[in-house]
């Protein structure tokens, strides 16, 4: 025991300990300069988030330290990538948001990379306790989040409501674990995974209900279908770059986790979770289809629509094998992309205190072409038509699903995607074929214009030619063999 | 030079995007520049006539590049006689389509023609893929530049239309994926032409030729699916209908042909009489629903489905006459709904009323659109010495073959296709004018007469001598019946048996 513990190798750890000391040298900062120092700490924030990006990527190599607790792969290398993607992305397009609603403070900064800390120990865990404490420093940064604007009735309420239910699935997760902690009398993966993989570990019921306590904690995590009731109303109320926030960072972490948990450790169960993640899916992409039709705010709209891509993902991971990890990576990485171009022409709209309605963005095309035209393109990738990037990420996991012999699931997907391309479509029609109302032009801000651009590139580059987002995701797949 | 043909519009839709500013005045820049794309386009699929084998039935032209390797997807192009005429047709129609707008489309022209221009490119690409991906991505493309040609340009229910259109589409298209990826996994490649030979359980063969159905049931379009083909047309610009019954309507059938028969020919026997009765349902009934329209582009819209009913027949009679009328059938159909809707074209540019009731006694204003208006009227109805008769021919002479009961209800519906086709024209053009607005019409302009001619030399050469045209897919036809004719299944059916 004594050995185990010894072995500590910190440079494995050096991009959490490089965002956990940022942000505490970014508290301080924020406290002793005028006004929080919103520039300076938010030129800091982007800076330490790029330098943690370009530590993930030089690693190289599997190891594991903290006995076992904490592991680092090609797999949570890729994955923390994702995070820090999908916090510095929002970043750079946010800056005017802050200044335009009077939220500066440092402090804000300083919450998201907490948030962010919390995901990548997730992602690397080793163990059920570390994974646990990564998914409460992530979920209480992101309570505080989505409440950040204290005067508005509407953030306040998604941050008690995110918390309330979070709380609720955190519990569940915290159950789950003591049960498995229970039978198994381990808290490491690789414990509990060599404990279920014995006659002991066959068909024990406690087991089984412990399985389904993780999954509903996760589930709730990643917003599926029956836990996606907090989505809508917290995507609402939070302020847009918070939204931008959630709808990637703790997908991709929790993600992660379950592709881990479930693909490793419980291996042998996987009779028992196979079909509930596979309810998941069906009932994500089906509510994820058919509740987005009516909706009136974009936002909410998006919501749904993460729901929706969270239910193709679970196709991915109900597979079991690893072309269905790679299209799961493959697909998150072009979600990534798209949630971040939409949003960013929803922030530029904010600018002029609109964006929040569907009807705000009506003829956009007869003002402003090139606007119109962009969102289009992130509108119709979403929806899965081809030549564009959100087609490759359906394809890679319809490929896997038709690959494992599961091919009525696969129909459920395609035929809710064609549901749900009413809804994209629709706001393809509002920006198109209906006619202006008011004559107001929206600017985009320089990061915002940065963001956009790249999106859109990515979105046309990886529909035409996905070759090298194949290449870096078959990388972290190789992690899973069995 | 397959890439050049397929991707020169896309390349002139990217110089327009950028080259043309978005003002008024350029709007004729826009024009110009792709009516000139278009052209040039027609031009060098006239080379690759030229210079195609027809006495060859393997795929010519070939190119190939690595894609997704890893996946067995490739860019893989390559025409043979059966895609070449397709590609002619869409290259054709396009410049027409372009000139039909020069008028009628006044507001967001530059969008306008980036949007025919990327059509373009799509289908030619469509026709051309030799990769079950490649075919796919193209296939789905092509929604986006119809559903806002529609959307944006088309009638006073042009969103109910555009939107209709495009959820039936993809509805149908994304089953036909899943098809796709089943056959290239059991396969192991997306190459086309390699798939053609893969030995398939019959069971394997139903459930994917099902999923090939949905898709290219709702593009051709068969009976029941059929009823977003008149909210689109109706909808629709005049180029865009055009466009619609040209081309997009031939690419359901083309997927029948390229893929269902030969692929699947176990399957496709097995089915051939749902596909005989759908057809026959649709040659029949859409007929008659045609002659109840009030609304001119209705009736052309539902005629076209009636004629693509005659199509899949002869598609489905697996033998020469039958399929060599289908494909002749499909190409005349192309032009001569094409012209229809072109000259519904005409007087709605003039009247801004497609009511057929509203009509009457154009003769007497626009002799020259008479004249025109008959010739494409008795070509649709089948007239000998006019195109629709030798692929009409063709097919019931096949189907005669094959069955001769469908050739005789069949028959019935080249009767009624006489009296709508015929009682209408009667209505539009003959009688007394009633509505004053028709005694100040001007004939048609030098334009709009430019748009005909083609169609009209097209019409009477087939007419008359069909020889060369059919020598372009006969060679292929014969192939595709050999293909057809093997028993894929092998051992699994006689063991059934």
């Amino acid at each position: 025991m004594a050995e185990e513990l010894l072995d500590i190798h910190l440079t494995l750890m050096m991009p959490e300990i490089l965002v956990a000391v940022m942000a505490m040298v970014l508290l301080l900062l924020s406290a002793w300069t005028h006004r929080g120092g919103t520039g300076v700490v938010h030129w800091l924030t982007i800076l330490t988030i790029g330098a943690v990006i370009l530590v993930l990527q030089a690693g190289e190599g599997a190891a594991a330290t903290f006995a076992g607790q904490f592991v680092i792969d090609d797999f949570a290398r890729y994955m923390k990538i994702l995070m820090c993607l999908g916090m510095i992305f929002p970043i750079i397009m946010s800056l005017d948001y802050f200044r335009g609603h009077a939220m500066d403070g440092g402090e804000y900064h300083v919450v998201a990379l907490f948030a962010l800390l919390g995901g990548m120990i997730m992602v690397s865990s080793g163990g059920f306790l570390i994974l646990y404490l990564g998914v409460e420093l992530m979920s209480l940064s992101f309570y505080v989040l989505a409440a950040w604007r204290r005067d508005d009735v509407q953030s306040g309420e998604a941050g008690l409501k995110y918390f309330i239910l979070g709380s609720v699935a955190s519990g569940l997760l915290l159950y789950g674990i003591s049960m498995i902690y229970g039978v198994t009398g381990a808290v490491s993966f690789r414990e509990v995974a060599a404990f279920m993989g014995s006659p002991a570990g066959h068909a024990n019921q406690l087991l089984s209900l412990g399985v389904v306590m993780i999954l509903a904690g996760m589930g709730f995590k990643v917003a599926a279908v029956p836990f996606h009731m907090w989505a809508p109303d917290v995507y609402q109320g939070a302020p847009t770059p918070v939204t931008v926030f959630m709808s990637v960072m703790p997908k991709v972490a929790s993600i992660a986790v379950l592709l881990r948990i479930l693909m490793e450790v419980f291996v042998v169960q996987h009779a028992q979770w196979v079909p509930i993640v596979q309810l998941f899916a069906v009932l994500s992409m089906g509510v994820g289809a058919f509740a987005g039709l009516v909706q009136t705010n974009i936002k909410r709209l998006l919501a749904y629509s993460s729901i929706s891509h969270v239910g193709y993902m679970f196709i991915g991971l109900v597979t079991n094998t690893q072309a269905g990890v790679q299209g799961v990576l493959v697909y998150l990485t072009i979600y990534l992309v798209m949630t971040m171009g939409a949003f960013g022409i929803i922030l530029s709209f904010d600018r002029q205190g609109l964006g929040e309605k569907i009807s705000d963005y009506q003829g956009l095309a007869h003002k402003q072409p090139l606007m119109a035209f962009v969102m289009a393109m992130f509108m119709f990738s979403m929806a899965g038509i081809p030549p564009l990037a959100g087609f490759i990420g359906k394809l890679n996991i319809f490929m896997a699903a038709v690959k494992a012999d599961m091919v009525p699931l696969a129909v459920a997907g395609v035929l809710f995607s064609a549901i749900g391309a009413y809804y994209y479509l629709r706001v393809v029609k509002v920006m198109y074929f209906d006619l202006p109302e008011g004559s107001f032009k929206v600017s985009v801000s320089g990061g915002g214009f940065l963001i956009v651009t790249l999106s859109l590139f990515l979105t046309f580059l990886w529909g035409i030619l996905p070759g090298d987002l194949l290449a870096w995701t078959g990388a972290g797949v190789m992690v899973f063999h069995h | 030079m397959l890439s050049l043909v397929t991707f020169l519009p896309l390349l002139g839709a990217l110089a327009i995007a950028i080259g043309v500013r978005n003002n008024a005045h350029k709007a004729n820049m826009a024009r110009y520049g792709a009516l000139i794309v278009s052209l040039a386009t027609f031009f060098l699929s006239l080379v690759l006539l030229h210079r195609f084998d027809v006495a060859s039935s393997a795929f010519q032209f070939l190119e190939e590049v690595p894609w997704l390797p890893a996946f067995g997807i490739h860019y893989r192009m390559g025409v043979d006689g059966i895609s070449l005429p397709f590609v002619l047709l869409t290259t054709l129609l396009t410049p027409i389509c372009i000139l039909a707008s020069w008028e009628s489309i006044q507001k967001r022209v530059k969008e306008y023609m980036i949007a025919f221009l990327a059509l373009e490119a799509f289908v030619v690409g469509v026709f051309c893929a030799l990769d079950f991906i490649l075919f796919y991505i193209l296939w789905e493309a092509m929604l986006i530049p119809m559903f806002l040609i529609i959307g944006v340009w088309g009638g006073p229910n042009r969103i109910y239309a555009a939107m209709k259109f495009f959820l039936y589409t993809l509805a149908g298209s994304v089953l036909m994926l899943l098809a796709v990826l089943a056959m290239g996994i059991k396969g192991g490649t997306f190459s086309i032409p390699e798939l053609m030979d893969l030995p398939l359980s019959f069971q394997f063969q139903v459930w994917v030729f099902l999923g090939f159905f949905v898709s290219f049931s709702v593009k051709v379009p068969m009976w029941p699916v059929h009823t977003w083909l008149p909210d689109a047309h109706v909808e629709a610009p005049t180029a865009g209908s055009v466009i619609l019954a040209g081309i997009l309507l031939k690419m359901g059938a083309y997927g029948f042909l390229r893929f269902s028969i030969p692929m699947l020919p176990d399957a496709a026997r097995f089915f051939t009489p749902l596909i005989f009765a759908l057809s026959l349902v649709a040659v029949i009934y859409t007929a008659l629903v045609a002659l109840m329209q009030r609304d001119l582009k209705k009736l052309i819209a539902y005629s076209s489905v009636s004629h693509m009913g005659f199509v899949t027949i002869g598609l489905f009679t697996f033998n020469q006459q039958g399929v060599e009328g289908g494909i002749l059938q499909m190409i005349n159909h192309g032009i001569v709904a094409g012209a229809l809707f072109l000259l519904v074209g005409v007087i709605y540019d003039r009247l801004h009323t497609r009511e057929i009731i509203r009509f009457g006694g154009l003769a007497q204003r626009m002799p020259i659109y008479a004249v025109i208006f008959m010739l494409f009227s008795m070509a649709s109805v089948g007239l000998p010495g006019t195109n629709g008769f030798v692929g009409e021919f063709l097919i019931l002479l096949g189907a005669f073959l094959a069955s001769k009961a469908v050739a005789f209800l069949a028959a019935t519906g080249v009767v009624l296709g006489a009296a709508y086709m015929l009682w209408m024209y009667k209505r539009v053009v003959f009688g007394e004018i009633r509505n004053p607005e028709v005694s100040a019409l001007k004939d048609v302009g030098m334009r709009e007469l430019a748009t005909f001619i083609p169609l009209i030399v097209l019409v009477f050469w087939i007419g008359f001598y069909p020889k060369p045209f059919l020598d372009v897919f006969h060679v292929s036809v014969q192939h595709l019946l050999e293909q057809a004719s093997v028993i894929k299944t092998g051992a699994v059916v006689m063991g059934m048996k």
